[in-house]
């Protein structure tokens, strides 16, 4: 064929050539089953195997979330950071495989320093806000903390420099899909994963109830498309169903109310996490917020001839868990078809081998990440306001003249508002 | 019947020889030059056209700058806007996805989105005081994040439900493609408009560095040019570069000279609510006030002065025009290598003799995040407009205790006098 004798002369490796023909799947790793399991698992069928075999990890990946939960937030801190980067690995290395540039050696170097400058970047915003104190203290924190943004920007212009001077004439269109595929993949694993981090600091609450809520809805929606499936959902997962996404939704909205009550009685789980300078550790201890004090409700009309109560008493953070659970029922799953279509484009059908019988880590988060921002945005809008010790601190360091001018407004505001009269003000 | 994907999704895996190139459209030199240089041979010809854009385009660019912020934001998102339409266009070209009907719909969907969510951003800073005023706007201020990620969410469940089965490779393509258009052009130009408010200086300054750098080192080059400088793009030269480096630091020098003396480039750009237009009116800060620096004593024989009046904002201006000349050009060879990956010779034709608007824009756009962290880092602290805008958002009880703090504040560093009791 001309094209490959063409081919043959500009030198191109073997491998080039035999992509243009293969269209087959790519080969997923060996198969990372235990040998305890698959001893025990060996005399039942195929299909009960695998059933098993998916129960008895969904059990130990439950478990160690309960260990870690209780270990505390550092450690959830960690964790979180080594799931991102499984992930940002599991997808780089799908590149690679699509791409078969294993021979740009300086990629790998590459995608890992600008996963590096990306984190650095985001941490060191993260950090500065809570550690503020700790931060002052330090004489090289608090010069690092200042000029952070310029340190992150140079650290990621080198990244960007060494990229351009490491262009090669054959490999210019791969090298520019690489280095596509992995911002991609960090605005989509960094960004969800540092928006946990934050929900995390706003309390524990707001980190578990919304994973086990998109955890629930999973198995849920499995169990009820097991049992009573029958309408596909969409094209893209055929094993879906809409008795499974209904089904799914309900029970994904009771479990919320549910958890959200037994949380919302311990204060560990529902105070900001906060850096105590003496201790020198991380401290949940506070006065719990209104969300998370039992208030009596009127149940609506329709309700009460249903049950027989008047009114109800709730946390008002169960109402919250409504929108919470309802967002991870129905718009979580895009998330989850999302990675669906992925998998179909790239021809692969696990993102990795990490978790037998699950696949890879991403996996078991691709219905996680919008809910992560979500979660984020929804504490934004609708539960906290700025943090008014950090105004009063941002304050001070502007000019004099600003603050005045500030100062004004805000006292002619106070004043329209009634919280002040011009005759206090005379004081 | 063969699977698009697998006629075009091997694309990827080709070495770039076997990718035929993209036509460029057509020529759109007006008539009139055409006519006017018809004489001229075609290197002289091009040389000329080249050089009346240039100068049309920097005359255009000062009449803009005369007209005020507000048409130079416009302009701005004009520019945003054409870049991101040229780089979708390349897309699809290089994709040849023209019949993904859906995504051209998506892609400028997804542009609305996310310019909505940094015009938001930009918006409730800086006019906080209009905005308290309508309620409305005070509506979509508070909830502007949910209602962003909202119409985002709209998008990219629209994205999930038009994949299909034998296109998906492609949808994702373009997905990815748009999304890192999106992530280059949109937050550059938004960083260029927040420069912008710090004071058209911080814009004007940046930009007409690049310009000079471009325009010093193709003179360099074009007369002194011999030993080439990076195997990417093979018309530039060591000679050229350095030369237009020394250039470029003088004109920043000299430029931040002229403009620091006048208000309306030296303040920032504020709101006023009375005359519902921008004003840049206020005393100037330090860094455009002319202070006396003594010479080091090797410059003092050269110049034969002691000491010298400047302004700080001139020292400022050499480490802008410093990143200018050697950090923004790798903008330019990302570009070059960037149309090599994908076999064209410009972004598009829309300026004859030029190329694209992004062939014109692509050593800015590092240049733009870089103004920007420089004014965070060493120059600006928090935003006064932000703050305020803060602090009218809280608990009115939050806010008592706050102007209570401030109150007590402001009188011990004696910036209020407490009133006198009658």
């Amino acid at each position: 064929m001309e094209s490959e004798s063409e081919a043959k002369v500009d030198g191109e490796t073997a491998s080039d050539s035999e992509s243009r023909t293969e269209s087959a799947p790519l080969p997923v790793s060996a198969d990372d089953t235990p040998e305890v399991l698959n001893r025990a698992l060996s005399n039942l069928s195929s299909r009960w195997k695998n059933w098993w075999v998916r129960g008895i990890l969904t059990m130990a990946m439950i478990a160690f979330f309960f260990i870690i939960i209780y270990l505390g937030p550092m450690v959830l801190m960690i964790i979180v950071m080594c799931v991102q980067i499984k992930c940002f690995h599991e997808i780089i290395t799908i590149g690679y495989n699509v791409y078969h540039s294993y021979d740009l050696p300086w990629f790998r170097t590459l995608s890992w320093y600008f996963l590096l400058c990306v984190n650095y970047f985001f941490y060191g915003e993260t950090v500065t806000d809570y550690f503020f104190t700790l931060v002052q203290r330090e004489e090289p924190l608090r010069i690092l903390s200042k000029y952070h943004r310029f340190i992150s920007f140079t650290l990621y212009l080198i990244g960007f420099c060494m990229f351009v001077l490491s262009l090669v004439k054959k490999h210019y269109r791969l090298q520019f899909y690489m280095f596509g595929w992995t911002h991609v993949t960090l605005l989509i694993v960094v960004t969800q994963s540092h928006l946990v981090i934050h929900n995390l600091f706003e309390g524990m609450i707001w980190f578990i109830v919304p994973i086990s809520c998109v955890i629930c809805n999973d198995i849920m929606a499995y169990m009820f498309g097991f049992f009573f499936g029958r309408t596909p959902l969409i094209k893209l997962s055929p094993k879906k169903t809409w008795e499974g996404f209904i089904g799914g939704f309900f029970a994904t909205v009771v479990f919320g109310l549910l958890l959200s009550y037994v949380m919302s009685g311990y204060r560990c789980f529902v105070c900001p996490v906060e850096y105590n300078n003496d201790t020198n550790s991380f401290t949940v201890d506070c006065e719990p917020s209104d969300l998370f004090r039992l208030q009596e409700y009127n149940i609506p009309g329709v309700i009460q001839s249903v049950i027989g109560w008047k009114t109800v008493r709730m946390y008002p953070f169960q109402i919250h868990s409504i929108a919470l659970s309802t967002f991870a029922s129905l718009i979580g799953p895009f998330g989850g078809f999302f990675a669906s279509g992925f998998k179909r484009a790239f021809k692969i059908k696990d993102f990795a081998n990490t978790i037998p019988g699950h696949g890879g880590i991403m996996d078991r988060f691709d219905c996680q990440y919008l809910m992560a921002t979500f979660v984020n945005v929804y504490i934004a809008s609708f539960i906290r306001g700025p943090n008014p010790s950090k105004l009063i601190q941002q304050f001070l360091t502007l000019r004099p003249d600003q603050q005045l001018h500030i100062f004004n407004t805000l006292q002619s505001h106070l004043i329209d508002k009634g919280m002040l009269t011009s005759a206090t003000e005379d004081e | 019947e063969t699977d698009i994907d697998d006629r075009y999704g091997d694309l990827d895996s080709r070495i770039d020889s076997d990718i035929p190139e993209i036509p460029p459209s057509s020529d759109r030199t007006p008539e009139i030059l055409k006519k006017a240089l018809s004489g001229l041979s075609s290197r002289w010809k091009n040389w000329w056209i080249r050089g009346i854009l240039t100068l049309t385009m920097i005359s255009l660019f000062f009449l803009i700058i005369y007209m005020g912020s507000f048409m130079l934001m416009l302009l701005v998102l004009g520019i945003q806007v054409k870049c991101f339409h040229e780089i979708i266009t390349i897309g699809y070209r290089v994709y040849h996805s023209y019949d993904l009907p859906w995504f051209r719909t998506l892609s400028w969907y997804f542009l609305l989105c996310v310019n909505y969510f940094f015009y938001g951003e930009t918006v409730a800073d800086y006019f906080a005081t209009f905005v308290q005023r309508e309620e409305q706007l005070q509506f979509l201020i508070r909830y502007h994040r949910f209602i962003s990620f909202a119409l985002y969410l709209a998008g990219f469940c629209m994205f999930v439900l038009s994949l299909v089965k034998k296109h998906c490779r492609l949808q994702f393509y373009m997905f990815a493609w748009t999304h890192v258009t999106l992530l280059i052009i949109v937050t550059q130009s938004h960083l260029v408009i927040q420069s912008l408010f710090e004071g058209m200086i911080w814009f004007l300054l940046p930009i007409s560095s690049v310009i000079c750098n471009d325009i010093t080192a193709y003179l360099f080059g074009f007369f002194f040019g011999r030993t080439p400088l990076i195997k990417l793009s093979p018309k530039k030269t060591w000679e050229g570069f350095i030369g237009g480096f020394f250039s470029t630091v003088v004109f920043g020098f000299i430029a931040a000279y002229v403009l620091s003396k006048y208000q309306y480039f030296v303040c920032p750009v504020e709101y006023r609510s009375d005359v519902n237009s921008f004003v840049t009116e206020c005393e100037p800060s330090e860094l455009f006030q002319l202070q006396n620096y003594s010479l080091p004593p090797f410059l003092k024989a050269v110049l034969r002065q002691e000491r010298v009046s400047l302004y700080p904002f001139q020292i400022h201006s050499i480490a802008l025009s410093t990143f200018a000349s050697l950090i923004g050009p790798f903008g330019g060879f990302f570009a070059s290598g960037f149309k090599r990956a994908f076999k064209i010779k410009d972004f598009a034709n829309t300026i004859p003799g030029h190329g694209g608007i992004m062939d014109r824009f692509d050593c800015q756009y590092l240049m733009a995040t870089f103004v920007h962290v420089y004014i965070a880092s060493f120059i600006r602290g928090p935003n006064p407009s932000k703050v305020l805008q803060q602090l009218l958002v809280l608990q009115p009880e939050h806010q008592l205790n706050i102007y209570k703090t401030l109150k007590i504040h402001l009188i011990e560093k004696g910036i209020l006098q407490p009133a006198l009791k009658v």
